[in-house]
């Protein structure tokens, strides 16, 4: 059983004009198992926050607590966080030239892990975990995101998510730009890694239609940099239905 | 209709320059501004006499980054013939022998263009020629060692002559302690395909300069991959001419230059035939202070070459700080009936979404930052298609990193 704690976060980004504040005093707690859905209009701060769980060298936490089992990840590198058990599916994956996805994945599991994989076994979980994703076998000779689709990086993220095992993962829009069956296949892979390892989910999206396949416990609303209300699913079908204008008029007062 | 392009950096993605005090050259190399006479590379000097070159000063382009000290004698009237160790490895249908210049092959590829290559060709009464049998195919590679022992200033002259219809790779290995002037032709036959590998692998404080020419026949192909590693100062010029119709070269390089050393690669693709093809494909990585590379494309598409279709692209990693890499892609062109014609360059540093990405995946940052160089070398080692060389490579890599982490 783990926790992840998020205390008063405040985090900045350096801007021509000097330092902007996004997030302003977060709250939030995810225990293993659990499914937190953050929903926000855009520009709310979403992806800052979980770059910032990640570890991102561009946004600056001026204030508050990540916790993780009761130690400071915002002491640890970004590379210590992953290892820590932190993961971080990323609404733009990038590229990689010259960077096969085989032996990326095999240098993560091993960083991971501290040992590198039994290659009989390794091989077999990748080639499972593909197919399961539909991912064509060919993929593992290309280049890390080099030339994939939108649809198809998503793929790579949760592929990734299924074979490092995080103990809490948390997905930046991975349901965007995919289509009906994509949605279905990748959320599918989100919940195998939730049943297999007792995973922890923050889930950022903007549509209410993942959470029919991923289902959260808690939905929270996203507005100017902190979390302006929790609820449960019900929550969400609101949401879609009435907008955030409550909300950011709220804020703006 | 003559148009001289310097073209400015293109920023792609991963290569966008950061700035941090790292000097990221790309400047006009002719024309008003510039302190060198204007002179288009149709009309420098060919010779083999070394007495019709000039000396080496900065006021010749060509000579812009390397000055006559750094050259520590290569550009002497006379040089010695080197006498030094060269072994070669060939399956038997290889002929390999040496040639004076009544010999046909001799200056059958090209003649000297700058002063180092002439001293050379004047200074080497034999040239080392390796024939490739006409209308066969090499099942294996044939493989030249040049192992200099000392650092007189010498001479050497290659040609690698691949009659019509042949195939086949030749890899010219250049190691030790070496001042070393050297021409390498390389003439393809008619329907010949032809790989060439010339890698400089050289101990520190070894001076090389290398002019290798090539001449291909029609429809022959040419990948020609120059590898440059070791050494102080090296520079190599390599020329393709392309004089008959339907022939296709491709100019691949690779370098990695640390403190203190610097590597100029200086192309010319000569296009003065119809329908020819050429491909240009550059990447260096640099790490330390002064480290410094210089890359110099320069493309002629002559009147008569309608339907040329030629890229060309240089490509640099800049890993710390201190370095310099200047980048000038140049093409001229004579005619407007082409296929295409283009080019692009850039030198910047790490790409920290790269690093960032490869990090949250749990991978520490000297792997990570291995990995990132690795795999921007890799386009053009993937290319060189011989396992040994790629795991020489890739260990050599391996070990300039683990220097840079040190
Ligand atoms: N370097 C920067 N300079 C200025 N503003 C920035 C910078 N980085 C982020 N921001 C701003 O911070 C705010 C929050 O951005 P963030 O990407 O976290 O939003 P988001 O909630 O994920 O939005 P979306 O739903 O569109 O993905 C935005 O207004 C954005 O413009
Ligand atoms: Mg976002």
């Amino acid at each position: 059983m783990s926790l992840l704690e998020i205390k008063n976060l405040h985090v900045s980004v350096q801007t021509e004009q000097g330092a902007k504040e996004i997030l302003r005093g977060v709250d939030l707690s995810i225990r293993s198992g659990q499914t937190h859905a953050i929903m926000g209009p855009n520009g709310s701060g979403k992806s800052t926050l979980a770059y910032s769980i990640a570890g991102h060298p561009k946004y600056e936490v001026t204030e508050g607590e990540i916790l993780l089992d009761g130690q400071n990840v915002l002491e640890m590198s970004v590379d210590e966080r992953a290892r820590a058990g932190l993961f971080l599916a990323m609404q733009y994956p990038v590229e990689i030239p010259g960077v096969s996805v085989s032996n990326f994945l095999r240098t993560a599991k091993t960083a991971i892990d501290g040992e590198a994989p039994a290659l009989r076994g390794w091989i077999k979980d990748v080639r499972e975990a593909m197919e399961a994703l539909k991912m064509d076998k060919s993929f593992t000779e290309r280049n890390v995101n080099e030339g994939f689709s939108g649809g198809e990086k998503k793929r790579h993220e949760i592929l990734q998510l299924e074979l490092l095992k995080p103990k809490f993962a948390v997905l930046d829009e991975t349901d965007s730009g995919l289509d009906v069956d994509a949605l279905k296949i990748v959320s599918e892979g989100v919940n195998r890694a939730k049943a297999a390892g007792d995973m922890g989910v923050l889930l950022i999206t903007h549509y209410t239609r993942i959470l029919k396949y991923i289902k959260p416990d808690f939905v929270h609303v996203f507005v100017a940099g902190k979390v302006a209300e929790e609820g449960g699913p019900e929550l969400a079908d609101r949401l879609e239905a009435e907008g955030y204008d409550r909300y950011v008029s709220a804020a703006a007062n | 209709m003559t148009t001289q392009t310097p073209l400015a950096q293109d920023a792609q993605h991963g290569l966008v320059a950061h700035g941090h005090g790292a000097e990221l050259a790309n400047q006009p190399t002719y024309g008003p501004g510039s302190e060198v006479p204007i002179q288009t590379r149709s009309q420098r000097v060919r010779s083999t006499k070394v007495a019709d070159f000039a000396a080496v000063s900065r006021r010749e382009e060509q000579w812009k980054y390397t000055t006559s000290e750094q050259l520590v004698g290569l550009d002497a009237d006379e040089l010695a013939e080197y006498m030094g160790d060269i072994q070669s490895k060939h399956s038997e249908e290889v002929v390999t022998s040496w040639v004076g210049p009544e010999n046909a092959a001799f200056g059958a590829a090209g003649i000297p263009e700058d002063r180092p290559s002439a001293a050379a060709w004047e200074s080497a009464a034999q040239a080392y020629l390796v024939t490739l049998p006409a209308n066969h195919k090499l099942e294996t590679e044939v493989q030249i060692t040049l192992n200099s022992q000392d650092k007189t200033p010498s001479a050497m002259h290659f040609i690698v002559n691949a009659l019509a219809g042949s195939e086949g790779t030749v890899i010219i290995d250049h190691k030790g302690d070496a001042v070393l002037a050297e021409n390498l032709e390389i003439i393809v036959g008619d329907n010949a395909h032809l790989t060439v590998v010339s890698i400089q692998d050289w101990n520190d404080g070894s001076v090389h300069s290398s002019a290798q020419y090539a001449k291909l026949g029609r429809n022959a192909t040419l990948k020609h991959v120059v590898v440059t590693l070791g050494g102080k100062v090296i520079r190599v010029t390599p020329t393709a001419y392309l004089e008959s119709p339907g022939a296709s070269v491709e100019l691949l390089g690779l370098y990695f230059a640390d403190a203190g050393q610097q590597m100029e690669h200086r192309l010319f693709v000569d296009h003065a035939a119809p329908n020819c093809r050429s491909r240009v494909t550059y990447k260096g990585a640099l790490q330390g202070k002064n480290a410094h590379t210089i890359w110099v494309g320069d493309v002629l598409i002559r009147a008569a070459a309608e339907g040329t279709d030629t890229y060309e692209l240089n490509r640099n990693l800049l890993l710390t700080d201190g370095c310099r890499a200047d980048s000038v892609p140049n093409l001229e062109i004579e005619t407007g009936q082409i296929e295409g014609a283009g080019h692009a360059s850039a030198s910047g540093r790490f790409d920290d979404e790269q690093l960032f990405y490869l990090r949250a995946r749990g991978i520490n940052e000297p792997e990570a930052r291995r990995l990132v160089v690795r795999g921007f070398l890799n386009e053009i080692i993937q290319q060189i298609k011989n396992e040994e060389i790629e795991a020489r490579l890739l260990l050599a890599i391996e070990n300039e990193l683990a220097r840079s982490n040190s």
